[in-house]
């Protein structure tokens, strides 16, 4: 049944345990995203240390979510996954998801890289679903961008400010 | 007058028969499930007779309206008239007064666009002047509106100057009428004639007794109560009402708005360009009567025919029927679900005043998730805000689960309905399930 192949028991896991759950300090940037077919929201700091653009690392991606099991779970796989590496390494890693995600099930995930992410396969065949399984992923993203844009502007400061 | 009054007649529909009419319904989903339709709420599906009327137009009289003197041209132009004739008669309306437009949104935004531009004050039109808004002047909706009867006010009153105001909803999800906004200032009074989402059936005469009181235009959405229930405009008496032809069993792409002749005579046009015309000069131009001032170019010709041929198709069941029907699954539906623990109703729960829109809530499953164990079953309900925003952060939820009814729906589906939230429950681990539905685990 497609049904058990998109919920798997991984994906339920993080949605009643979720990993990673709560805003924390310090942060480089917050962002607010919000899926406006269905109203579900994530807000996602994340806090970047050392080097440049994609030599910067992930020290933390902390997170509030309302939203459903596929979105309040995929935010927690990504939060075991991209932090502790660099942007550049999260980044490939959110490439590879998003590809798999988006990819109607003709794309072939790497276990390598995906890790449990690779659960989130089965979301592929529901593209209604996509979006939710994004959310938090391209929130990350988003949040990145900003942290980062903030450092740029505060040439010089370190401990970038919301 | 309760237009929406609960019936006391049991079913004495053919659903079968009726259910014949409408090819999709027999088809499967999902592995072979057959499919339980219950989102007409957001489209109604289609008979037979609608989509056999605007393929037989195609292939024997399509032709550009209300242009050209040939024989195509006369004959499309007498299918398209007569089918606003028998859409107006459907509502209670005169011929005159029905405006076909793209969709209900679109009806609306000519009536918000309208007064826009009666606004602007060139003094090119002293008759649009009783449309004129500023600073100072009030727009009242509800907290209950589908956005397309909300955001245009929003913006109406942006370009304008003018305040929106609106009626809360109170607790058990009707209209808060003790809280009135209605005041000296209030030029327009925009608000639903049946919840797309709590099925509240507002009491319009009421409404439009305090709107008249002050003075101020009453714009009706009928999307959710025309498809439904025998509705006469001009018995409500409001001045504007808007719906759609693809909730009524109709095309999608066409709309009706239905205006007072004296005040669509008076409103500017919102489109413009041919047709919509009575005199040109490289100057300037002069404007057609309505309903013509507002059809600007070629209009949808197959999708007005088609939704000429829903009304016949409804009105030979009869409307009383179509009423009662709906209303014996959303009273069953009530009970059921209410029955199961953990299952919230949004809105009234009783059957009193409200139409086949029963949106719901289970604990522990997102709705989400929700629809995606249903629509396994072969169900389809609609998730989600339901373009209903506002209404939903009144409840404190972000999201609900609909089902919504017309005339084809069964008591097997209402009851496939309950068995499939009961699934739900159970998959996501949230009640102890009352047979082993599953096999393995998750």
């Amino acid at each position: 049944m497609k049904l058990d192949s998109m919920y798997q028991e991984i994906i339920l896991d993080h949605y009643r345990r979720p990993h990673g759950h709560g805003l924390r300090e310090p942060f480089g940037a917050e962002v607010h995203h919000v899926n406006p077919t269905c109203g579900d929201e994530v807000t996602v700091r994340v806090h970047l240390s050392g080097g440049e653009g994609l030599d910067a690392k992930v020290e933390d991606l902390s997170y509030d979510a309302l939203g459903c099991s596929i979105s309040q779970a995929a935010t927690s796989v990504a939060h075991d996954l991209l932090v502790g590496h660099t942007v550049g390494e999260a980044f490939e890693t959110l490439d590879a998801y998003q590809t798999m995600v988006q990819g109607r099930g003709k794309v072939e995930p790497d276990e390598d890289v995906l890790d449990d992410a690779v659960a989130f396969a089965g979301v592929a065949a529901y593209p209604a679903r996509v979006k939710c399984a994004l959310l938090g992923w391209l929130a990350f993203k988003d949040a990145v961008a900003q942290a980062q844009g903030h450092q740029a502007q505060a040439s010089g400061q370190t401990g970038g400010t919301a | 007058m309760t237009v929406l009054a609960p019936s006391t007649t049991g079913a004495t529909l053919d659903v079968a028969e009726i259910r014949a009419d409408f090819p999709i319904l027999s088809r499967t989903v999902r592995d072979g499930k057959p499919l339980v339709y219950l989102d007409s709420g957001a489209t109604s599906q289609r008979p037979r007779q609608v989509l056999d009327a605007e393929r037989t137009f195609l292939e024997t009289s399509n032709a550009a309206v209300h242009r050209g003197a040939h024989a195509l041209a006369e004959e499309a132009t007498d299918a398209y008239e007569s089918a606003r004739e028998r859409i107006a008669a459907f509502v209670g309306a005169d011929i005159r007064e029905v405006v076909f437009t793209k969709n209900a949104t679109e009806a609306i935004n000519l009536v918000a666009y309208g007064m826009s531009n009666a606004s602007i004050g060139d003094g090119v039109d002293p008759a649009a002047e009783r449309f004129r808004l500023g600073p100072g002047d009030e727009v009242v909706t509800t907290e209950m509106e589908h956005h397309a009867n909300l955001i245009p006010w929003q913006e109406l009153c942006r370009r304008t100057g003018a305040t929106l105001r609106w009626f809360g909803i109170t607790a058990d999800g009707r209209l808060d009428l003790e809280n009135d906004p209605i005041t000296e200032r209030t030029k327009v009074v925009a608000f639903t004639h049946q919840s797309n989402v709590l099925g509240t059936v507002p009491p319009v005469e009421e409404i439009v007794r305090r709107a008249r009181a002050v003075g101020a235009y009453t714009v009706l959405d009928a999307c959710q109560s025309v498809p439904h229930a025998p509705v006469d405009l001009h018995a409500l008496g409001v001045d504007f009402a808007a719906f759609s032809g693809h909730k009524m069993l109709g095309p999608s792409g066409i709309g009706v708005l239905y205006g007072r002749h004296e005040l669509l005579e008076a409103l500017p046009p919102f489109l413009t360009g041919g047709s919509m015309i009575e005199m040109v000069r490289m100057e300037g131009a002069t404007y057609a009567q309505p309903p013509a001032r507002f059809e600007a170019g070629v209009p949808m010709t197959s999708q007005a025919i088609g939704l000429g041929a829903a009304v016949d198709y409804l009105s030979a069941i009869g409307m009383d029927r179509v009423r009662a029907h709906e209303n014996e699954l959303t009273g069953a539906a009530l009970l059921k679900l209410q029955d199961l623990p953990g299952v919230e109703i949004l809105g009234p729960r009783s059957n009193e005043a409200r139409g086949g829109a029963v949106a719901f809530s289970i604990d522990g499953v997102h709705p989400h998730d929700a629809s995606q164990v249903l629509d396994d079953l072969g169900i389809a309900v609609r998730v989600g805000h339901h373009c209903a925003w506002p209404l939903h952060r009144a409840f404190g939820v972000q999201a609900s689960i609909r089902a919504s009814f017309h005339v084809y729906n069964t008591m097997e589906e209402v009851d496939a309905l309950v068995a499939g939230v009961r699934r739900a429950q159970e998959f996501f681990g949230v009640l102890p399930p009352s047979e082993p539905l599953r096999g393995g685990s998750a």
